[in-house]
């Protein structure tokens, strides 16, 4: 059960063109007709009103019986074509967020819930719930709504939400309180106060999003729709201006071949595919998991200019481990192994099993001591340790918490470590201070483990102009150790939430854009004031809310990715907008000679393509014009390919493609078709 | 094409090279309040203006201060003008009696002059006196020139700029500009021309006997002053109606090498100035070369053309390329190259006639003003309509390097896109609906000479010329009402149409904060921009035109291959 619906979840599984999706697609693409509709996007809405136009006059050449009925009919049908082409493109994007949404929705079915009322426990169903009610969940129940675990803790099943089948603990206090509906409690009670009123919950959100029904235009999609609906009244006025001065040259035109110049004319392909291209960006995103609350937020992920990434986690895998045990003078090495094990073996933590991993390889005694009490570490004390049953205390540590600690005891720890301890701490390890007692039996060196490939991660990053700030509660010496081992361009060291809103505020300051991850409440107004902030499912309330991503895999490395995705978005919308208007040469020189042929024989010498007649060239022209959209889609949705360079290799590259690819394109193409057309009789 | 008549062109554009990074150097300390070595003299002056005006230099406007005083001095520049025309014959130095000028030809003057034009529906020895040249025509050859520098220098601060509100102070702009620039390069070239035996005198004409018998009337008058600021400006209204064809305004070789020159000086220096402003040399460069790629574009096409001649003639037996309409003593190569450099900048002046080139080499001239003048262009109106492509190419080309579009630091965003099409528009609004409205009303056609293909050439000239604020003219179109009012209107919306989106955008980006670049930045000086840049021009500029001139020039071209004429 949990796997198939983890199959829905993930649509990435899901190909381009899912037939479901294409069959709702191309309904839709008529329902999108609607003028109404249609008026949101200028640059379609003149191709309509062309088509509409054009089909008035094949009505009336039925009518009349005129001779040329054949190709007014073809124009107004090519011209409908073009319209449902990029109707279609706006819908297969869209379906793919439906059929999401709607897998979605299957999991919010209503449920019951165990409210506190009065002391007394009421049943109610989750729809009744309000902001502030606490209601009590129990092994099995499903969670009735977004909520903060106020008391106990519990394993649960987030799969419906995360698509991630391995349960996750909640419990009160603490980073990891935060629950979220329509998840399930597969172990313990827990009590959780609701936060979300029903309607408001995340995965109402969730589904409001990806339908796309909240969906609006990014800045730079106006920016460019302007810039498109400018393009388009220069080509109308163009092509109006031409019927008086074909007037003038004795050779009228007939209107239904200057809408065709027209449509051919208009930026089509971009205008067509724009919507598309968007949706489609939201949408990669969503299949790397995460949540983008708008997409004016993955717009901004391709701007960012520096990426602040929590060390832990990012660059390093979250645990370290221990590799090395360094005595004091006069200490034996068994002797020191033996304490070290002693004092990790109730340690759960990836650090503490490493010591008892490390310890045990240097042939000490296994046994367990009996009666021991363990002392578990604390933010306070710095330490954690071991009580023995005759007294002895064994403590590991921070080395001045160590230190004071020995002190307190009575002992005068020798300086001899102090070297030991720096040097570790300068290589980007962990120190751990080992005693006994009153005397300081030697250093544990705890290595963080970086993650594979980073470094050429952060270089591609470079190459990109994107520079990453590594961000650490390490003090400055093993924070540069490490940030110089994985090649981050700087770090931040002994970061606290000020430290880092500073850092941000500073970075903004100078103009650039900030892109972080975060998890925890304390990190909520930075992820607020960032201009790109993801923020972990398996974080608090109060960070989700106040970043503009959610990752629902709570992998902080996503945010590179993410950051690409927004640069392929807008590299797509470059490359289609320089496509389309380079295309406008070849359909110059395949309409205009066509319609001066009459008038001026002598224009053929444009005719460089040699289309076979007036009517077929014109014909062609449109065709190729409406194909493309189509040909164009899957680019549209997939994305341009994209590779981390500087900026003026991806320009060169892309210009290459598409702006010269787009000057040659459409002349091969139109000779195709107009070569088909001729070959099967059709003008 | 010869050998002599390339090397005419390099040596112009040799010393053009040559001049751009010193006069673009000077250009940015007379604009940044720099001192300059002309500052001893002209100080004192500039602050005696000030102080009689009432101007606080120091103060600053924002750009819609900045435009409002660009619109207001035009105003009265304007009242004052139509006024003078319409009085002259009651004015002192009228030594011919040169009678008063009829209503909307002196509001068609008076709008060419004020709008940098120099469109000429009059002949300046039969219908303009001393006085009106001087204190009226000159007078605006001067200010429309520096008005249009102070526009450019503002714009260009708008991109230097960040979070500024304001733009500079237009009357300091237009004061420096024609205290440092346009008085006194127009004083050293006019005592140039009077050199090369350009009149300067207030005498009437003179008739004299010729050699051969017949009677000739000589026109004076204060030429060689006004000959210097009519291409330092780009101006290009003639003294007379021959313009810089007849020997008077351009009697020598030197002194069309030197009238080339004044009119593209300024443009090319400004140029400069605007990589030196922005702090990014490269990038004034990368302008300044796709601008001289279009400039050799151009001529090589105009010169070939005109050069090859017209077969027609050829069939005759008379061999060897274009001289109707050209001056002996300048030659195919000279002439191909002023109509370039003329319409390549608003200038207009022309010392042969654009209606006599092959079809071909008219296009030439047609598709630069077409372009909005952009090839170095008019005195800054050249730099301020490239900047506009230079946001629109910035803006298409940028998003593919994958950030949205950034010009120097700033983002582009919708209100400067707004601006820069609004800008880019007027050019087909006002060169296409105009033409298409003269091509089929009798007003329109009643006063053009010639049918056929090359009658519609010399409408779409018309409007292209006066909407470009460039002023030359395909002739064949005489005046009347309709002419006189239509160009008027596209004169003024070519003029003021563009300076007011330009002067918002620059107020829109001067406000912005500028990112630092890196290495994922998009930058306007490599070689693919400057690839991307003339890519744009062409196919958004040129594109618009293409069905028009197909009917004009390129159908006419193609009939005379064939052997038709009109």
């Amino acid at each position: 059960m949990l796997s198939q619906r983890r199959l829905e979840r993930r649509p990435h599984e899901r190909p381009l063109f899912d037939r479901s999706i294409v069959a709702r697609a191309a309904a839709d693409a008529f329902r999108k007709l609607d003028p109404r509709w249609m008026m949101r996007n200028p640059v379609m809405f003149i191709v309509e009103a062309g088509a509409a136009v054009t089909t008035c006059y094949v009505v009336r050449d039925l009518a009349t019986h005129a001779a040329n009925g054949g190709f007014d009919f073809a124009i107004a049908a090519w011209l409908w074509f073009t319209v449902l082409f990029a109707n279609f493109a706006e819908a297969v994007a869209e379906g793919r967020g439906k059929a999401q949404a709607e897998s979605l929705r299957r999991t919010k079915s209503d449920t019951f819930a165990k409210r506190w009322t009065n002391g007394t426990i009421e049943i109610v169903t989750s729809t009744q719930l309000r902001k502030g009610d606490v209601v009590r969940v129990e092994i099995g129940d499903v969670i009735p709504g977004d909520g903060e675990v106020v008391r106990g803790a519990a394993m649960v099943d987030e799969s419906a939400i995360t698509g991630e089948s391995a349960p996750v603990v909640r419990e009160a206090g603490g980073d990891r309180s935060a629950v979220t509906g329509g998840t399930r409690v597969l172990s313990d009670t827990i009590e959780v106060k609701i936060t979300a009123n029903p309607g408001e919950t995340f995965l109402d959100r969730m589904i409001a999003l990806v339908e796309g029904a909240q969906r609006q235009k990014t800045p730079n999609e106006i920016a460019l729709s302007i810039l498109l609906a400018g393009l388009t009244i220069v080509f109308v006025i163009a092509v109006a201006t031409l019927l008086p001065y074909s007037i003038y040259a004795g050779s009228r035109q007939t209107i239904t071949v200057l809408i065709a110049l027209l449509i051919c004319l208009i930026p089509t392909t971009i205008g067509g595919l724009l919507s598309a291209i968007g949706i489609a960006g939201m949408d990669r995103v969503m299949q790397r998991n995460v949540l983008a609350m708008s997409g004016r937020a993955v717009e901004a992920a391709g701007d960012v200019d520096t990426l602040l990434l929590d060390k832990t986690g990012t660059i390093t895998l979250g645990n370290r481990h221990a590799t090395e045990i360094i005595t004091a003078d006069g200490v034996e090495a068994r002797d020191a192994a033996r304490a070290a094990y002693l004092s990790s073996l109730s340690d759960e933590t990836p650090e503490g099993r490493s010591i008892v991993l490390l310890a045990r390889g240097a042939d000490i005694e296994l046994d367990e001591p009996a009666g021991a009490a363990f002392v578990p570490f604390s933010a306070y004390t710095r330490m954690s340790g071991l009580d023995l049953h005759d007294g002895t205390m064994i403590r590991k540590g921070s080395p001045d918490a160590v230190l004071a600690w020995v002190r307190e005891h009575g002992g005068e720890p020798s300086p001899e470590l102090a070297g030991h301890v720096e040097r570790i701490a300068r290589a980007g390890g962990t120190p751990l201070l080992l005693a006994r007692n009153t005397c300081v039996l030697g250093v544990i060196y705890l290595k963080d483990i970086l993650k594979p490939n980073m470094r050429e991660r952060f270089d591609r990053l470079r190459s990109m102009g994107i520079r990453t700030v590594m961000i650490t509660g390490d003090n400055p010496l093993t924070a540069a150790a490490i940030a110089q081992e994985a090649g981050v361009d700087d770090f931040l060291a002994e970061a606290t939430p000020e430290a880092k809103m500073n850092l941000i505020k500073r970075e903004q300051g100078a103009g650039r854009l900030v892109a972080m991850t975060g998890d925890g409440t304390n990190d909520a107004p930075a992820l607020a004031q960032a201009d790109v902030g993801v923020a972990m499912n398996s974080g608090t309330q109060a960070a989700k809310e106040a970043a503009n991503m959610v990752d629902l895999d709570s992998d902080p490395t996503k945010l590179i990715e993410v950051v690409e995705i927004g640069k392929q978005l807008l590299m797509t919308r470059g490359a289609l907008t320089t496509f389309s208007i380079a295309n406008d040469v070849a359909k110059y020189f395949a309409i205009l000679p066509a319609m001066f042929a009459v008038a001026y024989p002598s224009m053929e010498v444009l005719n460089v393509m040699r289309l076979a007649t007036p009517q077929s060239a014109i014909l062609s022209a449109v065709i190729f014009n409406a194909l493309v959209i189509v040909a164009l889609i899957p680019l549209a949705l997939r994305g341009v390919k994209y590779e981390p360079k500087g900026a003026n290799a991806v320009l060169r590259e892309n210009a290459l493609i598409y702006g010269l690819g787009g000057l040659i394109v459409p002349f091969l193409g139109i000779k195709l078709i107009d070569m088909l057309l001729s070959v099967l009789h059709l003008t | 094409m010869t050998i002599t008549g390339w090397l005419q062109a390099l040596v112009f554009f040799a010393i053009v090279l040559a001049l751009t990074k010193p006069l673009g150097l000077y250009f940015a300390r007379v604009f940044e309040g720099e001192r300059t070595w002309l500052s001893p003299v002209v100080e004192p002056l500039e602050r005696l203006i000030y102080r009689i005006c009432g101007i606080d230099p120091a103060h600053e406007m924002p750009w819609y201060a900045y435009a409002l005083a660009v619109l207001a001095f035009s105003l009265v520049g304007f009242v004052y003008l139509y006024v003078l025309l319409r009085t002259q014959r009651w004015l002192p130095l009228n030594p011919q009696h040169i009678g008063n000028m009829e209503p909307s030809l002196a509001w068609n003057t008076a709008i060419s002059f004020l709008t940098n034009t120099n469109w000429q529906f009059y002949s300046g020895e039969t219908a303009m006196s001393y006085l009106s040249q001087m204190a009226g025509l000159a007078w605006h050859n001067f200010v429309s020139a520096a008005a249009g520098v102070a526009i450019a220098v503002a714009v260009v601060r708008g991109i230097a700029r960040t979070s500024s509100a304001t733009l500079g102070n237009f009357w300091v702009d237009l004061t420096r500009a024609l205290l440092y620039i346009f008085v006194p390069i127009s004083i050293v070239a006019g005592l140039a021309l009077c050199a090369q035996g350009v009149p300067q005198n207030f005498n009437a004409y003179t008739t004299v006997r010729t050699v051969e018998g017949g009677l000739q009337t000589i026109t004076g008058g204060p030429m060689a002053s006004q000959e210097a600021i009519k291409e330092l400006g780009t101006n290009g209204g003639g003294f007379v109606n021959a313009n810089s064809a007849s020997p008077n305004e351009n009697p020598t070789p030197f002194s069309n090498l030197l009238e080339l020159l004044l009119i593209f000086i300024v443009a090319a220096g400004l140029v400069y100035m605007y990589g030196v402003m922005v702090r990014n040399r490269r990038a004034g460069w990368a302008m300044f070369a796709a601008m001289s790629l279009l400039f050799f574009g151009g001529f090589t096409v105009a010169y070939w053309a005109e050069a090859a001649g017209n077969p027609l003639i050829h069939h005759l037996g008379a061999l060897g390329g274009n001289l109707e309409g050209k001056e002996v003593r300048f030659g195919i190569a000279a002439s191909a190259l002023f109509a370039t450099v003329t319409t390549d900048t608003s200038c207009g002046a022309v010392n042969a006639m654009h209606d006599s080139f092959t079809a071909l080499g008219g296009l030439v001239p047609l598709v630069n003003m077409q372009l909005g003048e952009i090839v170095f262009g008019g005195a800054g109106s050249g730099l301020y309509g490239m900047i506009m492509f230079v946001v629109l190419t910035v803006f298409i080309a940028g998003l593919m390097v994958g950030r949205t579009p950034e010009f120097m630091g700033k983002k582009i965003e919708r209100r400067e896109v707004q601006f820069a099409i609004l800008a880019v528009l007027v050019t087909p609004v006002l060169v296409l609906i105009p033409t298409a409205i003269a091509a089929v009303t009798p007003a329109g056609l009643a006063t053009l000479n010639n049918a056929g293909p090359h009658g519609f050439s010399e409408i779409l000239y018309a409007f292209s010329s006066t909407n470009a604020n460039n002023g030359s003219a395909f002739a064949g179109l005489g005046p009347n009402l309709f002419y006189n009012v239509a160009t008027g209107i596209t004169m003024l919306f070519g003029r003021f149409a563009v300076i007011v989106p330009a002067l918002a955008l620059a107020g829109s980006l001067a406000g912005k904060r500028a990112i630092p670049e890196g290495p994922g930045t998009f930058t306007t000086d490599s070689g693919i921009f400057v690839a991307l840049l003339m890519g744009t021009i062409v196919i958004v500029g040129a594109l618009t035109f293409l069905p028009a001139d197909a009917l004009g020039p390129i159908v006419e071209h193609l009939l005379v291959a064939q052997g038709s004429t009109f």
